[in-house]
């Protein structure tokens, strides 16, 4: 018997996904489409509370985690905790998007259909407990935000964009499937469980030399997911030329997908064999904060300067399982580790979704994302200037805003697995938060004291008004981060829910 | 049934495919060779599938996945390249050079 209950968060998306297309063939407004997805989310989020609060609620007779399809799909607290966090984020996104379409006249409808049935695959990534299920979610997120770069279709930027996206993420794709086709081979299973179980004493058996390459070729799609270096290349050039909400949604929903399928996969299926995948965590993530921020400084457009630093931001995210690696923290021990991922992404969600927004209200008046341009937005934006303030210094992680107890719970959870290894990973992350507060605090400088550039129509700029969904999403993110940043415990629910995860192990 | 020539035929076209990405300037010979490391994979899947004999042939499935989601992407990527060359008349991978670090 199929679980109704425990598939309704996919089941309501997936109606919506297709409501959206329907209202798009009728004879009214377009931005009705945004809105029918707006209300299909919302409406998702109901079975999500529902599952979430089963044991306080008298019509819910389960508890604790439901397994469906002989394990293939399992909706526990952690997954249940993600996709929240994937509803809340394509709220945002599809808010963002509303007046940046409409006024540059793109097509609507096609738009929220191809963006929520990635948001559907993501939902189906963070319950997916094998091979299948995990490819098949994995695609569901990447293929249509294929064709959402290249939404600005007569722009050459964002053909490129576009093109650069599909060619990586196809052979991306490709590399991960045949590392899956190679775990299979030895371990015989597809569900996670049983690649775990056969996969024991693995590497001292004759078929080591396959299952090496195989867990290594599924880690690296992975990793080209997640835009890890050095398999970062087409983030920046992607992130620069898709149209700037899509860039948002990349870089919050679709990144964390693939962080959430990196870390089911590499602890439910590849537990037994750490030693395999460990070091490469650790390397990844140094690497990423630091080429990422390296890179940062010497950028002059703010998108690409975002795009940079989510790759690093990627790296802090990476730091908790790198060290816990390092530090051989294993079973309940890792708790904490999955706590401060869980953490930094929501909050990440938050301030980069913000920061997004403001891009794309600064970009609107003055259809540029240079910083030099952006000069001086202090004195006739100042309510946006504000808000660039805001979510650049959360990124950077002072206090109190959001990000410094991203940062906190992330340091925290390094040193609590103390040891040599772990050690010198926080001091490559330590050193990355202040290279990182450099290059954000050079775009918040020149927003609020340089003067402002000749050729600026400033009288014009202080008449325009920023979409009303914009705005929505603004003030949203603007509270979450400000929120957070004064009471974080609003979010540890959440976040604890990661830890029953762990406690499988 | 012997195991290691389907491996090796497997690892042989997939290599061949990775070949193809990295040089072949045209978009759509790209996509072709993207479609011969599926092909790859495939192989594989069902040869293990055969192999282990597998009851409940989840190998067997995964290729039927793996062809049904290639398809997609061969239309999203076609999508993408008439786009292209609507506006710049080539489908030249290498010219698509106008954002750089």
């Amino acid at each position: 018997m199929i679980d109704y209950h425990a598939l309704a968060p996919e089941l309501i998306l997936a109606g919506t996904v297709m409501a959206v297309l329907i209202v798009d063939m009728l004879p009214v407004r377009k931005h009705w489409t945004a809105v029918v997805g707006l209300l299909g989310l919302f409406a998702t989020v109901v079975p999500i509370l529902t599952l979430g609060f089963c044991e306080s609620l008298d019509f819910c007779d389960y508890s604790g985690s439901r397994e469906m399809f002989g394990g293939s799909y399992v909706i526990d607290a952690f997954s249940l905790a993600l996709k929240g966090l994937f509803i809340g984020s394509a709220f945002v996104a599809v808010l963002l998007s509303v007046g940046y379409l409409e006024s540059n006249r793109f097509w609507q409808g096609e738009f929220y259909f191809l963006m929520l049935a990635s948001v559907l695959g993501a939902l189906v990534m963070a319950s997916s407990r094998d091979l299948v299920t995990m490819f098949v979610g994995l695609e569901l997120v990447t293929g249509p935000t294929f064709l959402m770069a290249g939404w600005r279709k007569g722009e050459a930027r964002s053909n490129e964009a576009a093109l650069k996206f599909f060619i990586i993420g196809v052979l991306s794709a490709a590399v991960l499937l045949f590392g899956m086709s190679l775990v299979y081979g030895v371990t015989g299973e597809l569900t996670f469980t049983g690649i775990r179980a056969g996969s024991v004493g693995v590497l001292d058996g004759d078929l080591s030399g396959l299952f090496i390459i195989g867990v290594l070729f599924t880690i690296l799609g992975f990793a080209f997911k997640v835009s890890a270096v050095p398999f970062h290349f087409w983030t920046p050039d992607t992130y620069e030329g898709a149209p700037t909400p899509v860039t948002a949604y990349l870089s919050v929903i679709s990144k964390t997908a693939g962080f959430v399928g990196l870390l089911a996969i590499c602890y439910l299926a590849f537990g037994e064999v750490t030693t395999l995948w460990g070091t490469g965590l650790w390397v990844l993530a140094a690497l990423s904060m630091t080429v990422g921020n390296l890179i940062a400084l010497r950028q002059t457009n703010v998108v690409r300067l975002l795009g940079y630093s989510s790759i690093a931001q990627g790296g802090f995210i990476l730091v908790p399982f790198g060290a816990a690696i390092a530090a051989d923290v294993t079973g309940s021990d890792l708790e904490e580790a999955f706590f401060a991922t869980v953490t930094y992404l929501v909050i990440y969600a938050f301030m980069n979704l913000g920061a997004f927004g403001v891009v794309i209200a600064v970009g609107n008046r003055l259809r540029s994302a240079e910083i030099k341009d952006w000069a001086g937005l202090f004195s006739y934006a100042p309510g946006l200037a504000t808000m660039l303030g805001l979510f650049f210094f959360s990124l950077a992680g002072i206090p109190p805003l959001a990000g410094w107890f991203a940062k906190f719970v992330m340091f925290r959870s390094v040193l609590a697995s103390g040891s040599g290894w772990a050690g010198a990973l926080a001091v490559v992350a330590a050193v990355n938060s202040v290279i990182a507060f450099y290059y954000y605090s050079k775009v918040v400088v020149s927003a609020f004291m340089e003067k402002v550039p000749d050729g600026v129509p400033v009288a014009e700029i202080r008449e325009q008004r920023t979409a009303p969904s914009l705005q929505f999403a603004l003030v949203l993110t603007t509270i979450g981060v400000v929120v957070i940043g004064f009471y974080p415990t609003l979010i540890s629910g959440l976040a604890e829910a990661a830890k029953t995860f762990a406690s499988g192990f | 049934m012997i195991l290691g020539q389907f491996i090796i035929l497997g690892a042989a076209l997939f290599s061949l495919g990775v070949y193809g990405v990295l040089t072949r300037r045209n978009a759509v010979l790209v996509l072709l060779s993207v479609e011969l490391m599926l092909a790859a994979v495939n192989i594989n899947f069902v040869a293990f599938d055969t192999y282990a004999r597998d009851v409940t042939a989840g190998g067997q499935i995964f290729s039927l996945f793996v062809i049904a989601v290639g398809a997609a992407e061969v239309g999203i990527g076609l999508a993408i390249v008439l786009l292209i060359f609507r506006n710049r008349e080539s489908a030249n991978v290498d010219e698509l050079d106008l954002m750089k670090l």
